[in-house]
């Protein structure tokens, strides 16, 4: 079963060559992309159930052992790609669904259906990559794929935000290249299960300097404070459907790449004073720049900076209940936050902006959105029962038991930071949901008799997608329980020797 | 494995003047930092190798006088990433010259919104005015 390991970075691979060369068949196209994306859900499925049950599999790829690439699934990397490639199913259908005119204007080329999909491979291989460098490479793919879809089109707003996000991740691949070329100078491999019994034997000073190199470099991507300055200004100018895949997916593969480093590469050294501290400040910063905003993307924007808080604030208690915690929390996370960066595409459509000063009463125009916003907005401020009070309080309670003033102090903030992000999304509901229906100078067909055929021109295929996102969502909540159970073995698992075990089983160390 | 010392001053020279180009504004400059210091990090990985041996191919070369390969490989997918880099940079550049007509990367959406709170603090005591002015004429100061 080793062989299903390739496969979720495979088949978007051939399937982003295939709409290539189908670049003139935009039916053809797109359904090439939903059959394949499906097919890697399937996959990764059963990857979930298979690591559970018969625990981490690995495979060296053509049986180069220990020198070659190797691909790791434990459950961590199983959960994570399910989630991934369903989200990214959804997100995809959400962009068929627009009509041709806004294909025309939103991603005019044919290029947009192999672009992602060679997002989606890259998101794969970074998390099923075993070794450093396949976790570059991973990395890469995914960056390219993103600089494409972040300036698609080339307008002016899109080429300026475009240029702040490229040299930025440029910059920070560069930093990862550096730290690879240190770590091979020391330690003679970048195999992360050899990396973890290669370090210990070097001086503190060598693999702490590593370490830290390697932590600024995932922290670019996942958008920790002060490393998060980039985000909020490169996102929310893109597609909608491409903002959402992009606050889903990017930045949790930044933050699985710090929990994977920091449990299978520095095990003994968690850093828990300086992850701690930038959590809290990621937290707090990242909702004070939301309460800002009145524009709907950028608020939405800075709360995927302030929930990543949430996220390194379990990695850096690295107890097991907080890895887990965080495990939860991530997989809640992305669709969420997907499905607000849908919603607010939607919401462009029937106001024609997402600024809140150009917006009102869509709950009476469009009451379908309403439902749509207030269910993730909800599970978002982390009301209960939602996946996000859930997840939440995993975090809370291993903040509590672990009860340094360190612990104490992210507690009290992540309330602090959940009670803020309840008052930033009611502020959109507020101003964008309720009052009086204005309709912006870019309302679209006002010649439509009344507001209930305006909101009925809302494509069935994207409310129908969104729909399908937050259900998602609300099934994270309604197997809280298993999945809670499965996180904890995840965490156990990270904690554990099973990934040096499953890895190195055979091979020379 | 005593590291190879031209080689390591090299690439830091090279990653120096790569931080420096990276630092300006104009993207062709910063693709032109970004190629000298992805150079420079090539040059580690070479430095990391350890000395230079026969390549690397068995019942050509004894096997203690070979190089080590994996860098090599390494340093290949990071030099084929360059060039694409190279490829995308320089077409955003040529984009942003096109609608702006200079291709410098713009402040962000935030800066301007702080400078716009500045100019409607005018008003209010607290607000300090410091403005450069340049006519074009020359002035001679009394």
């Amino acid at each position: 079963m080793n062989n299903l390991l390739p496969l979720p970075v495979l088949l978007p691979m051939f399937g982003a060559a295939l709409t290539m060369l189908l670049g003139r068949r935009p039916r053809v196209q797109r359904a090439v992309s939903i059959v394949t994306l499906v097919a890697v859900c399937a996959v990764a499925g059963s990857l979930i159930w298979i690591t559970d049950t018969q625990g981490v599999q690995s495979l060296w790829v053509g049986a180069w052992a220990p020198l070659g690439v190797v691909l790791v699934a434990d459950r961590l990397a199983a959960l994570m790609l399910t989630v991934a490639s369903l989200v990214t199913l959804f997100v995809l259908i959400y962009a068929t669904g627009q009509d041709e005119e806004e294909v025309r204007r939103e991603t005019p080329v044919s290029i947009f259906h192999p672009t992602f999909l060679l997002l989606s491979a890259g998101v794969s291989d970074a998390f099923l990559a075993g070794d450093l460098f396949n976790l570059f490479v991973g990395f890469e793919v995914l960056l390219f794929a993103s600089y494409v879809l972040i300036t698609m089109g080339g307008t002016g707003e899109r080429i300026r935000a475009g240029s702040i996000y490229v040299v930025i991740n440029l910059v920070s691949s560069l930093l990862f290249l550096t730290a690879l070329a240190i770590t091979y100078g020391a330690t003679g491999t970048v195999n992360m299960a050899q990396l973890s019994l290669r370090f210990g034997a070097l001086p503190h000073d060598v693999t702490i300097g590593i370490q830290l190199l390697l932590l600024v470099v995932f922290a670019i991507k996942a958008a920790v404070f002060p490393l998060s300055f980039w985000l909020p200004d490169s996102y929310p100018t893109a597609p909608a459907p491409v903002t959402a895949v992009f606050a889903g997916l990017l930045t949790k593969v930044g933050v699985y790449a710090i929990l994977r480093t920091q449990t299978a590469i520095f095990p003994d050294n968690p850093l828990t004073d300086l992850l701690g501290w930038a959590a809290l400040a990621t937290m707090l910063i990242g909702i004070l720049g939301a309460i800002a905003q009145s524009e709907i993307k950028r608020l939405l924007s800075f709360t995927l900076v302030s929930h990543i808080g949430y996220m390194v604030f379990g990695i850096a208690l690295a107890t097991q209940a907080s890895i887990g915690g965080a495990i939860f929390y991530t997989a809640h996370h992305i669709t969420v936050q997907a499905a607000l960066f849908l919603v607010a595409g939607l919401i462009e459509r029937v106001g024609g902006s997402t600024s809140m000063d150009r917006l009102g009463g869509l709950a009476a125009t469009a009451p379908v959105l309403g439902v749509l916003f207030f269910i993730p907005a909800m599970n978002l401020a982390g009301i209960p029962p939602l996946s996000g009070f859930i997840g939440k309080l995993g975090l809370l309670m291993s903040g509590v038991d672990v009860g340094t003033p360190l612990a104490w102090s992210l507690v009290v903030g992540s309330v602090l930071t959940s009670l803020l992000t309840l008052y930033a999304v009611a502020k959109v509901w507020n101003r964008a949901f309720w009052g009086t229906p204005v309709l912006g100078p870019f309302a679209p067909d006002e010649t439509l008799p009344d507001d209930a055929a305006r909101a009925g021109k809302l494509p069935a295929v994207m409310v129908g997608a969104t729909a399908a996102l937050v259900a998602l969502g609300l099934t994270l909540t309604a197997v809280a329980g298993p999945l809670y159970g499965y996180v904890d073995r995840a965490a156990a698992g990270l904690l554990g020797n099973a990934y040096l075990e499953a890895v190195l089983s055979g091979v020379g160390r | 494995m005593s590291p190879n010392l031209t080689l390591a001053i090299i690439a830091g020279a090279l990653i120096a003047c790569g931080v420096y180009l990276i630092t300006e504004r104009s993207l062709s400059r910063i693709l032109m930092g970004v190629l000298l210091a992805g150079n420079g990090v090539n040059l580690l990985f070479i430095v990391a190798s350890g000395p230079a041996g026969g390549p690397p191919l068995i019942g050509v070369t004894p096997r203690e006088e070979m190089a080590d390969p994996l860098p090599q490989a390494m340093v290949l997918t990071a030099i084929v990433i360059a060039l694409a880099t190279a490829a995308f940079v320089v077409t955003m550049a040529y984009r942003s010259f096109q609608l702006n007509g200079h291709d410098e990367v713009a402040d962000d959406v935030e800066d301007n919104r702080i400078r716009e709170l500045a100019k409607a603090d005018e008003a209010s005591d607290s607000f300090e005015e410091i403005r450069f002015t340049d006519t074009g004429a020359d002035v001679v100061s009394e």
